[in-house]
């Protein structure tokens, strides 16, 4: 069987992002190690992201919402925890809970039911409207969290002793590092799944020619809420991991700088591509650490590199490594 | 009437003051091709639009195979196997011809929701897929991306998607339009065959292919049909003759 190009650059890509935090340690240089963990973090928000926007054109202007939407799962339930308060439902009251493979299911499950309620309404319409639609509920969100006080409003909330993982001492950052690295290889491998199924093959088809699939007997409609509700439940699980990273979860989390930061990691990486999620967010961080250096105004540097990924490399940097995107 | 395959029912449909379809009944019968003709503009695409369910009428009646469909979507009716061709192509431009096909063939089995298995080495999608752009003599191009097929070609993909749906009635908008006259012959020769599997509403203008195809004709002008009949019948008809055939033929 022959390999692509394509798959020899993302097992690079992958080897690569592993090995960062290795040579920071080998290096003495262990500030990297967040680095690479902050690049594999945004990269699986990317990824959760990519699965609306690459393979079924939905640009969604609003997985902030999920991303911070995830974060305050995590925050949260730390902090009830901490304080050994239950959450009270009224009729139901839940215990906190620092564990983070229970965070992360609440965190995906969260992100899906608000995915899930944002999509029915938003994929009624298309195009600019769709853009303008989920900015608007990310931007609710937004306010949501900034006018209640109880989890911080404005000030955000702090997790005071990142949050435990089974055997593992998260507070490591080589750990920590692992157990985000980890979590983005299965998303990846998810999304992989998707791209190549028969559920794919739709939203391809239904970003490609809505028409035609709805002529075949498909709803375009159906596909695409089942995509934005997986879309939305990675990128909340991303938002969980980015809370524990920095011990910290604040309204800025669900602002709209946020969803265009998405935005910009895949344009950047490659749109559509199973690894542009990822190059995108090693470049861009890479960006904000190395020009971050040198100038305050390094995003005008980023708002550059953009313009000549949109002007003269379409398929992003994926696209200039291994070519056009094939479909067999 | 039970073997009744496509009947409609005084159909209406207005674009502001224009009557692009006024009270329209027609329908379609096991094993018949019905042909609608009529110069640029009648309705005859207005009319299609309707019946897969793009447009929707302002009244009337549709109904396919005895159930009303008139509230349904085209996602819906499709299913119900109502397989059309456009007039204009309309296809996922990105994928090859074999995987167009391939998603009336999972639509087919109604498994759009299975995230596992890929497709690209499935039989139970290929082997179908295969078999109906073989019919249409497009198996050499499996491979080539829709937007890379000739003209003719797309139009050979859309009926082999048609057939993958195992629809059971066709709705063809200009099939023969843009074909060279070796194209037009096969085609015709092959809808000529089809036939005994599910009627064709045929929308054409090549009118050599309709007098040889058509059992019945229905001409539409002005959004009204005017006759309805054979060929012969239609042929002889004045006021077609008129107002569409032209008198010098």
């Amino acid at each position: 069987m022959a390999i692509s190009r394509e798959t020899v650059i993302n097992l690079v890509l992958a080897l690569l992002l592993l090995a960062i935090p290795f040579a920071a340690i080998q290096f003495g240089n262990p500030f990297y190690v967040t680095l690479a963990t902050r690049m594999a973090i945004l990269g699986l928000a990317a990824v959760g992201l990519n699965i609306a926007l690459g393979l079924g054109g939905l640009v969604s202007f609003g997985h902030a919402a999920f991303f911070g939407v995830g974060g305050y799962a995590a925050g949260i339930l730390a902090s009830h925890a901490f304080s050994a308060q239950p959450l009270d439902f009224g009729i139901l009251s839940v215990p906190g809970t620092t564990l983070m493979p229970i965070i992360w299911l609440v965190a995906l499950g969260a992100g899906g039911l608000l995915a899930a309620g944002i999509g029915v309404i938003s994929l009624r319409t298309s195009g600019v409207y769709f853009i303008m639609i989920t900015l608007a509920f990310a931007q609710m969100t937004f306010y949501f969290a900034i006018s209640w006080p109880a989890y911080g409003g404005e000030d955000g909330l702090s997790i005071i002793v990142r949050n435990s993982f089974p055997g593992v001492n998260t507070m490591v950052p080589l750990n920590y590092f692992l157990i985000c690295y980890a979590v983005l290889m299965v998303a990846l491998l998810v999304s992989a799944f998707i791209r190549d199924s028969r559920f794919g093959a739709a939203l391809q088809a239904a970003r490609q020619n809505e028409v035609r699939v709805a002529s075949v007997g498909i709803a375009p409609f159906r596909i695409r809420l089942v995509a934005f509700v997986i879309s939305g439940m990675i990128t909340a699980l991303a938002g969980a991991l980015y809370a524990d990273l920095n011990r910290f979860v604040s309204p800025s989390m669900l602002s709209w700088h946020m969803s265009g930061e998405f935005i910009v990691l895949i344009i950047l990486g490659g749109v559509g591509r199973l690894y542009g999620p990822v190059a995108g967010a090693m470049l861009y961080v890479m960006f904000e650490f190395l020009l971050g250096g040198f100038t305050e105004r390094w995003q005008l540097f980023l708002g550059l590199a953009l313009l000549g990924v949109v002007l003269f490399a379409r398929g992003g940097m994926l696209g200039l490594l291994a070519g056009k995107a094939r479909h067999g | 009437m039970a073997d009744i395959v496509l009947d409609i029912r005084g159909l209406n449909k207005s674009f502001g003051a224009l009557k692009a379809t006024e009270n329209i009944s027609l329908d379609l019968r096991p094993g018949e091709i019905h042909a609608l003709i009529g110069p640029n503009g009648a309705g005859k695409s207005t009319l299609i639009h309707q019946i897969a369910g793009t447009l929707k009428p302002d009244s009337g009646d549709i109904s396919f195979l005895g159930q009303p469909v008139g509230h349904l979507g085209v996602a819906a009716r499709a299913r119900l196997g109502l397989g059309r061709s456009f007039q204009v192509s309309s296809l996922a431009p990105e994928f090859s011809a074999l995987r167009n096909v391939m998603l009336a063939v999972q639509s087919r089995q109604s498994s759009s929701f299975r995230f596992f298995r890929p497709v690209k080495k499935d039989p139970t999608l290929v082997d179908p897929a295969m078999a109906a752009l073989e019919r249409v003599g497009l198996a050499g191009r499996a491979g080539v991306a829709a937007a890379e097929l000739s003209h003719g070609e797309r139009r050979q993909l859309e009926i082999a998607i048609a057939l993958a749906l195992g629809s059971r009635a066709f709705l063809l908008d200009e099939p023969m339009a843009g074909m060279g006259p070796e194209g037009s012959r096969q085609l015709t020769e092959f809808l000529d065959g089809l036939r005994s599997e599910a009627p064709i509403l045929l929308v054409e203008h090549d009118m050599d292919a309709v007098f040889a195809l058509a059992d019945r004709i229905s001409v539409l002008v002005y959004g009204r049909i005017i006759a309805s009949g054979t060929v012969e019948e239609i042929r002889n008809d004045p006021e077609v003759r008129r107002a569409y055939l032209g008198d010098s033929e």
